[in-house]
């Protein structure tokens, strides 16, 4: 036990989890690429024709991950920001910061996809129905969270002014993730419930959860490789960043 | 298997304006985020080998 809290706590530090994630991200860029292919083979060639929706229905491949990633980085943005803001830790804040482009890519594409699927299936890009634009405030807290830091120029006052934006954020996620529920909306009930069986075909479901998979995997590589480029942006005047045999070289 | 002809994959049943342009969009920002990320690395990198050989030269 005394031991796992020792490692975990080495690997708060920046000085190691920038060799660590350097490591780890050649794996994750592998997985990405496997789920990637076979989920979009299963996008396009497996999983049959909607009755209703025609082809047009296929862009849930990558609309409903993308929503999905977008909410769920968002909330381990605001976890990351929240310890940086509890323990006062280095590293959280740069993984909050790492996160945050990379999740509002993320609501971007949910914003995206879900007007072209919108536009055929209900005849409109856009509605200010509850969803949609519970969706689209998740856009703009990644934004400002962005702007924010952006705007401070001490990293560390940065963080914490970040981390309270993020943190009074986090009470859009349920808001969009009930909007369907809580409110009569155009858009269609959640695609997957825990409470009951999925409506829909078996193959249409695998297609989404590889894709979902791969989206995951893409966002871990791309915020790993971003916060190395913040861990040097920030240590730059360390012995250890001078260390470095990148650095030497 | 859905498609009798690559014509017919591409033509997506009449929605493809809809499905390519998600895709598409989808694709281009997974490619190009990924290298903007990557130049960002290389050129804190580029900074810092700079600082070091700047340091070398003024303290030999």
């Amino acid at each position: 036990m005394s031991n796992r809290l020792i490692s975990w706590f080495k690997y708060a530090s920046p000085q190691s989890f920038y060799p660590l994630a350097g490591r780890m991200i050649p794996w994750f860029w592998a997985l990405t690429a496997v789920f990637g292919v076979i989920g979009l083979w299963v996008s396009f060639f497996v999983a049959p024709t909607d009755f209703q929706q025609g082809e047009g229905y296929r862009i849930i491949f990558i609309h409903v991950p993308a929503a999905w990633m977008s909410m769920f980085l968002y909330v381990v943005m605001a976890t990351w920001a929240g310890l940086g803001l509890a323990l006062n830790t280095r590293l959280s804040g740069m993984m909050a910061q790492a996160i945050a482009p990379t999740g509002a890519l993320m609501a971007f594409l949910s914003l995206w996809t879900g007007a072209l699927w919108g536009k055929p299936m209900w005849g409109a890009w856009w509605v200010w129905d509850a969803r949609l634009t519970s969706a689209l405030i998740l856009f703009f807290l990644y934004i400002g969270f962005i702007a924010l830091q952006a705007a401070i120029d001490d990293a560390r006052r940065a963080d914490k002014a970040g981390a309270i934006l993020a943190l009074v954020g986090v009470v859009n996620v349920p808001i969009i993730y009930f909007s369907v529920k809580w409110w009569n909306t155009l858009h269609q009930g959640s695609t997957i419930n825990l409470a009951k069986a999925p409506s829909m075909a078996t193959t249409m479901l695998w297609g989404m959860l590889l894709m979902a998979l791969a989206f995951w995997m893409y966002s871990i590589a791309v915020a790993l490789t971003r916060v190395r480029a913040i861990i040097l942006e920030r240590e730059a005047h360390t012995e250890w960043v001078k260390d470095l045999n990148e650095v030497k070289a | 298997m859905n498609w009798g002809s690559p014509a017919e994959f591409f033509a997506m049943g009449g929605y493809a304006l809809y499905v390519w342009g998600s895709f598409g969009v989808c694709a281009v920002l997974m490619i190009l985020e990924p290298i903007l990320v990557r130049k960002r690395q290389s050129s804190i990198l580029r900074i810092l080998r700079r600082e070091r050989q700047a340091e070398i030269l003024e303290n030999p």
